[in-house]
């Protein structure tokens, strides 16, 4: 167990529910979202001194958003390794909190993806040694580990479209959700390939959003607004950069971010009452399901099978309706722990968990290249 | 000048670019493991040395994964070929349909050119078309 174990907690979180927002930066949306995630605890911009933040389309975010918020951070961190970076955030927040480097931290992102025109935000990041294959950046690359999953363990279209199905049927009881209304088996099987073996239905949505977080010492936390939701332990990985360079296309480094963030925090899967997992496409549903250990390699698509992560299922997984069906602002990571968070404050409305005592938040950055997990409880979970 | 004198000359990335221009498809071989290394770089990713030595690639490898990227104007293939050294490559392999292009299957490079020079395959020969 970590000595950090429960020493930090998530006491605000701020998610704008903008998922269309033409007329918006991404760093109004962050804005916001900051505001609150700071009105939700019952703090205000004058008690931030610890800054986190990561956006595609800005090289040096924590300036813009410290100028904008009108904040002195005495620490800082812009980590960028993609849609994790907030779960990277997050595990050097609560360091710096126990240490003393920052009393109340801010994490914070936002994207106009959906109304700046639908792409991904290409980051200054050229690849040479792909760029003559024309792959289409990122689905391509997960497309090679979905041929090489298939290949190994007999993984089907029909268990992908499982996994769709699921996050659609959980966003059917998410008021908040992007993409609601019905969903069939035929439909997502019958999607459009774009590169093969995913069709678009495998693809998350591309929206806009902005998200934060405020984490603070659980001494502090006790005497805020909003239940906290402590971090019990972290873990973080990187693996590689390009896609043909993983070392195993079927093994993501969530295997040693899931381990470190388990043992940190003294709990195992079993003992996990909510799981959230970074949808990027449905395989990595499947992968990280694998990877942090809530069935065995090369299973996650015979588990999925028959509804076992849906509502109802034996394990909830992406209550919100995930990056397939809630929302999936450029890089989705810290939208996991949101909705850990409100799982664990007993927040979710139709769609909670009962019992809700310890969440798991899985985010996945670049192509299966950095991976992040955070495992958060309650007061009971301690 | 007081730079270390083992990383004098052109970069890895400057070497493989000027060999392949040259009509040579060349790699990375770690002389203290032995490991083969792609993409350049300056150190052994297996064992970290920065004793790397270049090889003439055999040319043969084995597709280890693939897709095909659907666009408007046609549909092209995308794979990952296993070289027999050991590295993985992203590339194309050509002269079959995309659809036929499986894992496993055996292929040999060679230099494309257009629009700059890079390394695509072929189906090896004995392999059904």
């Amino acid at each position: 167990m970590s000595p950090l174990r429960g020493r930090a907690a998530i006491v605000g979180v701020g998610n704008t529910r903008r998922w269309n927002a033409p007329g918006r930066t991404p760093f109004d949306q962050a804005q916001e979202a900051a505001l609150l995630a700071l009105e939700d605890c019952g703090l205000g911009l004058k008690d931030v001194d610890g800054l986190f933040c990561a956006i595609s389309s800005s090289g040096l975010p924590v300036l813009n958003m410290a100028e904008k918020l009108g904040v002195r951070p005495r620490h800082a961190d812009g980590t960028m390794v993609g849609g994790a970076s907030f779960l990277f955030h997050l595990q050097t927040a609560v360091s710096a909190l126990v240490h003393e480097l920052c009393d109340v931290a801010l994490i914070v992102y936002g994207s106009n993806q959906l109304s700046a025109g639908g792409r991904l935000v290409s980051m200054p990041d050229p690849q040479p040694y792909e760029a003559p294959y024309r792959p289409r950046y990122p689905i391509s690359s997960y497309a090679l580990a979905t041929s090489r999953h298939m290949h190994d363990y007999g993984t089907t279209r029909e268990h992908l479209a499982e996994v769709a199905l699921a996050a659609r049927a959980w966003a059917n009881l998410n008021p908040d959700a992007f993409a609601r209304g019905p969903l069939t088996r035929a439909e997502v099987l019958a999607s459009r390939m774009i590169s093969d073996p995913l069709t678009k239905a495998d693809c998350c949505l591309v929206t806009d959003g902005g998200a934060a977080l405020v984490v603070t010492r659980a001494e502090r936390a006790k005497d805020l607004k909003a239940k906290p939701a402590y971090v019990l332990g972290t873990g973080a990985a990187v693996s590689h950069r390009q896609i043909a360079a993983m070392p195993d296309l079927t093994t993501t480094a969530a295997a040693e971010s899931g381990r470190r963030a388990y043992e940190a925090a003294g709990v195992g899967p079993a003992e996990i009452d909510h799981v959230m997992v970074y949808d990027a496409f449905t395989i990595t549903t499947l992968i990280f399901l694998e990877d942090l250990g809530f069935c065995p390699k090369g299973e996650g698509g015979r588990f999925v099978a028959g509804g076992a992560i849906a509502p109802g299922g034996s394990l909830p997984v992406n209550t919100n309706g995930g990056g397939l069906s809630c929302n999936h602002p450029g890089m989705y990571g810290l939208f996991t722990v949101i909705e850990a968070v409100e799982q664990l404050r007993g927040a979710c409305g139709e769609r909670q968990v009962a019992g809700c005592a310890t969440a798991l938040a899985h985010a996945n950055g670049g192509v299966l290249s950095s991976q992040a997990t955070a495992i958060l409880g309650n007061a009971a979970a301690l | 000048m007081s730079a270390d004198p083992r990383f004098d000359g052109p970069g890895p990335d400057d070497i493989f670019a000027t060999a392949l221009s040259q009509g040579r498809f060349v790699i990375q071989r770690c002389r203290a493991c032995a490991a083969s290394r792609f993409p350049p770089a300056l150190v052994c990713a297996v064992c970290g040395s920065a004793d790397l030595d270049w090889v003439e690639a055999s040319g043969l490898g084995q597709v280890y994964a693939t897709t095909i990227v659907r666009e408007r104007d046609g549909a092209y293939n995308v794979a990952i070929v296993a070289l027999e050294e050991g590295a993985r490559m992203m590339t194309r392999v050509d002269g079959v349909v995309p659809a036929d292009v499986r894992i496993g299957l055996k292929v040999r490079a060679r230099i494309a050119t257009d629009p700059t020079p890079h390394v695509v395959f072929a189906p090896a020969e004995g392999e059904s078309r």
